[in-house]
């Protein structure tokens, strides 16, 4: 048996890859649901429900997406050229808190439609310094920028919580420690009433399109796909490899600087080291789920939202432990990557 | 001559939509030396890629030393007693040459290897032979033909009696080379049965009893050395009298490119020591070697890939500095590079993004990539230069190597350059597409542009090139004038003998 | 200053020293072996998370300590060969592969702890393995509770270690990986597959994962907590690149490593209220990126690490 390269890839395959692998990652998750005696069909139709049953569900759904959805642009926007950031997490950590301490302490009085996109643009640039670091790691000592983004993870994090603990400590707040909240201003308003749903989905929204545009249309996405693709081919003809990396990271690690920043502004006003549940990693799926693709992504990060949602609610009415949202997106992942495989590679005998 | 030892009977072996051999079959006999003489892409590497078990060959059958060879195992050929040198060794750099050797030698369930044991059988092979090498030599500080060496040793310590060369002087000067056939002979009348994959007509004449013309995966043709010429092998070989461009007759203009004491230091390493050339308008200037010696980090130099340690590079009269490859390609000159796959094209970006890759500020407005534009200047070249094998948006890995060197000529030449470097223009491809690559650069040189050609191929230098100029160690020679130039000499000059008193003599022709 | 001295004259420290130094030990010595022989496995953090969740759960079900190691590695080894077939068979993205493997690996060990142990208010515990007492060895004043008076498993971290390093450096199979790790093609072409090596070595690499993993639950502490490896596969990591893919310079890799951990453990007792104990977590991270930092240009890296290898494509 051996696996030959395919010469053309069939369109339709390319678009029923992810649906492929999100069927089998379910189909997976269904023998776990089953070895928890719950029964399957009706565990999918509460996860269904819980997702998008009703009007709560889902601007839930769509709230829980924004997040995720930034922070797969910003993991798909480097694996394209090849820049494994494996830090939006803490990137994301690292934006929330500056928001915070920003708001509190700086621009506080400032109005909103001045403040908000003056936080946002220091949470981006918070993700975007975190990310540079392992970058200038890579370009200077040649260490592989997986495991210098990963440890600073828990760096970014441990940070995060002293701060929460000492300087940006929230005097007001009684149990568990939180920092100071934005003033009341730079709150973002809401796209639905009574929701947690905010205008941070428009947001995300315009630069997932932004995202696309930039790849498809510039230079500069030209030449970075090429330097993703192929280093010493893109060497050769002129591309600034460096440089481009540089700009590569800084789109990447403000999106994810972003994600923090917008969850802050957006939802909770405060950061606490429960801000994130995991997005930074569940960002990568949604990357790789929507092929690199930053239209994808949306869509990617619709699902994997919902999955998250879903599973909370179907876990709070079975008795199914809500971490199936957890291994369901993982299986989604390496199935993803099976389902990759396949169209690249045809099975001769 | 005596009794076969090696019988290969109707050998066929498909790979996608191409049929590389096609009921091909092949005698050895004890003691004799056979040469697989073809084009690139005849099929001589799957042929004995298929014998030492890399490949398992559609059909046919093979039998070694009277019994059945089973197909598609190196394990089984080894044992087999037949031995292959490749061309790109299988050697890892990291380790000693004598756990290069001893790898897969010995049963894995052992507790403990027998170095020292080994070590004694390697010595005792490297005498016999006439090999010299430091079994505990780190493997990638050895050069090229000690590295040779230790891949010839491998095969040898696995007791092959039936010995496979790939190209074996492919990376060797012209007095290594006389040494290696000295040692395959030496083997032959020792009892050992060789077979030799080569594309150099010299050496096949002078070092096969029996030599095998391969074509388009089939056998065309069987001779005995004595009984053959040059010429008849040529045809041969091609189907066809063979007819590669040579130059005419011209006289160069001035000088565009000059370079004068230009130095590169890498990693600690002097990769080019003191070179000095001038370029003149018109001209082919060509730069021989064997691969290794400096060519890339030259070529990188001029290119603008790399940025030169020290030394003056004057371009039209004027002194320049390091220039960036944007530069570079801003200043008219067109660059081809060694290695079409890895520096040449992206396989899986479009034919137009290839093409409009290096010189992108001209197909970029503000930033935005003008796609019309390019994908109109991609048709231009496929018509102009004859790509086959793609429209503008099918991704470029489609494209057969000849067709790729094409489209890389063809992005260069449509802009009429000035200077053009081109390294190893032709390696790798089909005598068609050769003269093809040729004819484009003699093409060029009529027009007026000036092209330094780094070549390690001697006919391909000697047809086109005006003045030569060979690259030892990252040394250049003083220019000969391709006129009154032979092989030997150059040979020499190759091997890094050459007169120093000779410089500026060839520089006033 | 004379506080610094106390700690380093505490037998105490260089206990915890060797206690830290263990899952540090079996993890890097896991993912050395993998990388020899030219893959790169970032499932580790999610194979000792599942090998700590797995090991502690069978012993809590009433198997014995070791029994419970021995599940550990199994399921490290069956991890080991989804990521095998991923990235050898499919030759998929080694980077994403591991991280693939790592997010299932977690998650699934953390719903099944969650379906079979019920949320109470401190995670229940077990017994687990007591200090081993080396007739003669432990009695000694100050080396012995210093140095000898560790569990079984830590000795036999040890022991793997020179046990590898002789391997490794000493046998036609430690050859047969480091060949495949170098240079696939050169091995195939004596006889060896690359492919069948590669397997093994993986599969082999991650029970040694999982059993650092289950020294957590089974030795170190005796509950699981779900966060419990907190970034301890990637120190690993680094640590393979820091021992320069060398066996014997990871057991010394994992022991300064865990010296530094154990010191700031008690320089933070000391310091509380000073500093923020938040700094000294920190510093095993920081360590881990400085010592790449140094290592990862003059380490000899496996030539082939990271590239799949195709039969018949040269």
């Amino acid at each position: 048996m051996r696996f030959e390269r395919r010469d053309h890839r069939p369109l339709a395959l390319v678009i029923a890859t992810p649906l492929i692998a999100v069927a089998v990652a379910l189909t997976l998750a269904g023998g776990l649901i089953a070895l928890a005696g719950a029964p399957v069909f009706e565990a999918f139709g509460k996860i269904v429900t819980g997702a998008f049953g009703s009007r709560l569900a889902l601007t839930e759904t769509l709230a829980r997406a924004i997040p995720l959805t930034l922070t797969g642009l910003a993991a798909a926007v480097a694996f394209r050229a090849r820049l494994w950031n494996i830090g939006a997490e803490g990137q994301l950590y690292l934006g929330a808190i500056t928001v915070a301490g920003v708001s509190a302490h700086l621009l506080g009085g400032l109005p909103g439609f001045v403040q908000i996109p003056l936080l946002l643009i220091c949470g981006a640039a918070a993700g975007m310094v975190l990310l540079l670091i392992p970058l200038w790691l890579r370009l200077r000592f040649q260490v592989d920028e997986v495991v210098t983004t990963l440890l600073l993870n828990f760096v970014a994090i441990l940070f995060v919580s002293m701060l929460i603990d000492g300087v940006l400590k929230d005097p007001m707040a009684f149990g568990w420690p939180q920092s100071v909240p934005v003033t009341s201003e730079a709150m973002l308003p809401k796209l639905v009433a009574r929701s947690r749903l905010h205008w941070g989905l428009v947001l995300a929204l315009v630069l997932a399109v932004a995202v696309h545009l930039v790849q498809s249309r510039t230079a500069f996405g030209l030449q970075s796909r090429a330097a993703g693709l192929n280093p010493a081919g893109a060497v050769f003809a002129g591309v600034p490899l460096g440089r481009t990396l540089v700009l590569v990271a800084m789109i990447s690690g403000g999106l994810a600087g972003l994600a923090g920043a917008v969850e802050v502004v957006g939802v909770m006003s405060y950061v606490t080291t429960e801000l994130s549940s995991g997005y930074g990693y569940s960002g990568i799926v949604v990357a790789m789920l929507a092929n690199l693709h930053p239209l994808g992504v949306v869509l990617a990060a619709l699902f994997t939202a919902a999955m998250f949602v879903g599973a909370d609610a179907m876990g709070r009415s079975m008795n199914v432990p809500s971490y199936i949202a957890d291994v369901t997106v993982a299986l989604s992942l390496l199935s993803m990557l099976v389902a990759i495989f396949f169209t690249q590679y045809r099975i001769r005998r | 001559m005596s009794e076969n030892v090696l019988n290969i009977a109707n050998v066929s072996k498909r790979f996608g939509t191409t049929l590389a051999n096609d009921d091909i079959s092949l005698t050895l006999a004890k003691g004799e030396i056979v040469a697989l003489l073809g084009e690139n892409g005849a099929g001589k590497t799957t042929l004995m890629s298929i014998l030492f078990g890399h490949y398992t060959p559609d059909s046919g059958e093979i039998t070694a030393f009277g019994q059945p060879l089973p197909p598609g195992k190196p394990k089984a050929a080894i044992r087999a007693g037949i031995g292959m040198v490749h061309q790109h060794f299988s050697l890892a750099p990291n380790l000693t040459v004598l756990e290069n050797v001893m790898t897969g030698t010995e049963s894995l369930w052992r507790p403990a290897s027998n170095a020292r044991g080994a070590r004694a059988k390697l010595m005792a092979i490297s005498d016999r032979f006439g090999l010299k090498v430091d079994p505990d030599a780190r493997l990638g500080d050895l050069s090229v033909g000690e590295q040779q060496r230790v891949e010839i040793l491998k095969a040898l310590y696995n007791d092959a009696r039936i010995l496979v060369l790939d190209e074996p002087t492919a990376v060797l000067t012209n007095i290594e080379a006389e040494g290696m056939f000295r040692t395959l002979k030496d083997m032959a009348a020792q009892g050992l049965s060789l077979i030799f994959i080569s594309h150099k007509l010299d050496e096949v004449m002078a070092t096969a009893h029996r030599i095998v013309v391969l074509r388009g995966g089939r056998m065309v043709a069987e001779r005995r050395a004595e009984a053959t010429s040059k010429a008849e092998l040529a045809e041969l070989m091609v189907g066809r009298a063979v007819h590669r461009p040579r130059r005419e007759a011209a006289t160069p203009g001035e000088v565009v490119l000059e370079a004068e004491g230009l130095t590169l230091r890498q990693g600690g390493v002097e990769r080019l020591k003191s070179i000095s050339f001038r370029l003149r308008a018109g001209e082919v200037l060509g730069i021989i070697g064997v691969s290794g010696n400096g060519q890339a980090p030259l070529a990188g130099v001029l290119g603008g890939t790399l940025r030169r340690s020290g030394g003056d590079l004057r371009l039209f009269g004027q002194p320049v500095g390091h220039l960036s490859v944007a530069e570079v390609i801003e200043a008219g000159i067109g660059r081809i590079p060694e290695d079409r796959n890895h520096q040449g094209v992206i396989g899986e970006m479009a034919i137009w993004e290839n093409a409009i890759l290096e010189r992108l500020p001209r197909f970029a407005r503000r930033g935005l990539v003008d796609r019309k534009a390019g994908l109109g200047f991609a048709r231009r070249i496929i018509d102009g230069f004859d790509v086959r094998g793609g429209s503008p948006s099918s991704r470029v890995r489609l494209l057969s190597g000849g067709n790729m060197q094409k489209l890389i000529l063809g992005r260069n030449l449509i802009e009429h350059p000035k200077i053009l470097i081109a390294a190893q223009p032709a390696r790798g491809l089909d005598e068609g597409a050769v003269a093809a690559v040729h004819e484009r650069i003699l093409e060029a040189r009529r027009a007026g542009a000036a092209v330094l050609l780094i070549s390690e191929d001697l006919d391909e230098v000697m047809a086109l090139a005006d003045r030569i100029q060979a690259i030892v160690g990252g040394r250049l020679s003083p220019p000969v004038s391709a006129d009154t130039a032979n092989a030997r000499q150059l040979g020499l000059m190759m091997a890094g003998e050459w007169d120093e008193s000779m410089k500026g003599a060839a520089d006033a022709v | 200053m004379s506080a610094l001295f106390d700690i380093l004259a505490s037998a105490g420290l260089w206990a915890a020293v060797l206690r830290i130094a263990t899952p540090l030990i079996l993890g890097t010595l896991g993912a050395l072996l993998c990388e020899r022989s030219g893959v790169l496995n970032l499932g580790i953090e999610g194979i000792m998370t599942f090998g700590a969740m797995i090991g502690w759960l069978a012993v809590w079900h009433g198997a014995d300590l070791w029994t419970g190691l021995a599940v550990a590695a199994l399921s490290g080894a069956v991890f080991g060969l989804l990521h095998a077939g991923l990235t050898v068979t499919l030759g998929l993205s080694q980077h994403v592969s591991g991280l693939g493997v790592t997010l299932f690996a977690s998650s699934f060990s953390y719903y099944l702890f969650r379906l079979i142990v019920p949320i109470e208010g401190t995670p229940p515990k077990i017994i687990p393995f007591q200090p081993l007492n080396l007739p003669g060895l432990s009695d000694l004043p100050f080396i012995g509770p210093a140095f000898f008076t560790q569990t079984a498993p830590t000795y036999l971290a040890i022991l793997l270690a020179l046990l590898m390093a002789w391997v490794i450096f000493r046998t036609p199979l430690g050859l047969a990986i480091r060949m495949s790790g170098e240079n696939p093609h050169a091995a195939e072409a004596q006889g060896i597959n690359p492919m069948t090596v590669r397997y093994g070595a993986v599969t082999a690499g991650s029970a040694l994962m999982a059993m650092g993993g289950a020294f957590l639950t089974l030795s170190a502490f005796d509950s699981f907590i779900p966060t419990m490896v907190q970034g301890r596969g990637w120190i690993c990591i680094a640590l393979v690149v820091f021992a320069s893919w060398r066996p014997g310079r990871a057991l010394l890799g994992a022991l300064l490593f865990a010296f530094f951990d154990a010191f700031q453990l008690r320089l933070q007792t000391m310091l509380t209220g000073a500093v923020p104990y938040q700094i000294f977590l920190m510093t095993p991270y920081i360590l881990s990126i400085a010592a790449l930092a140094v290592m990862a240009r003059r380490a000899r890296v496996p030539q082939a690490l990271m590239q799949p290898y195709r039969r018949g494509e040269r």
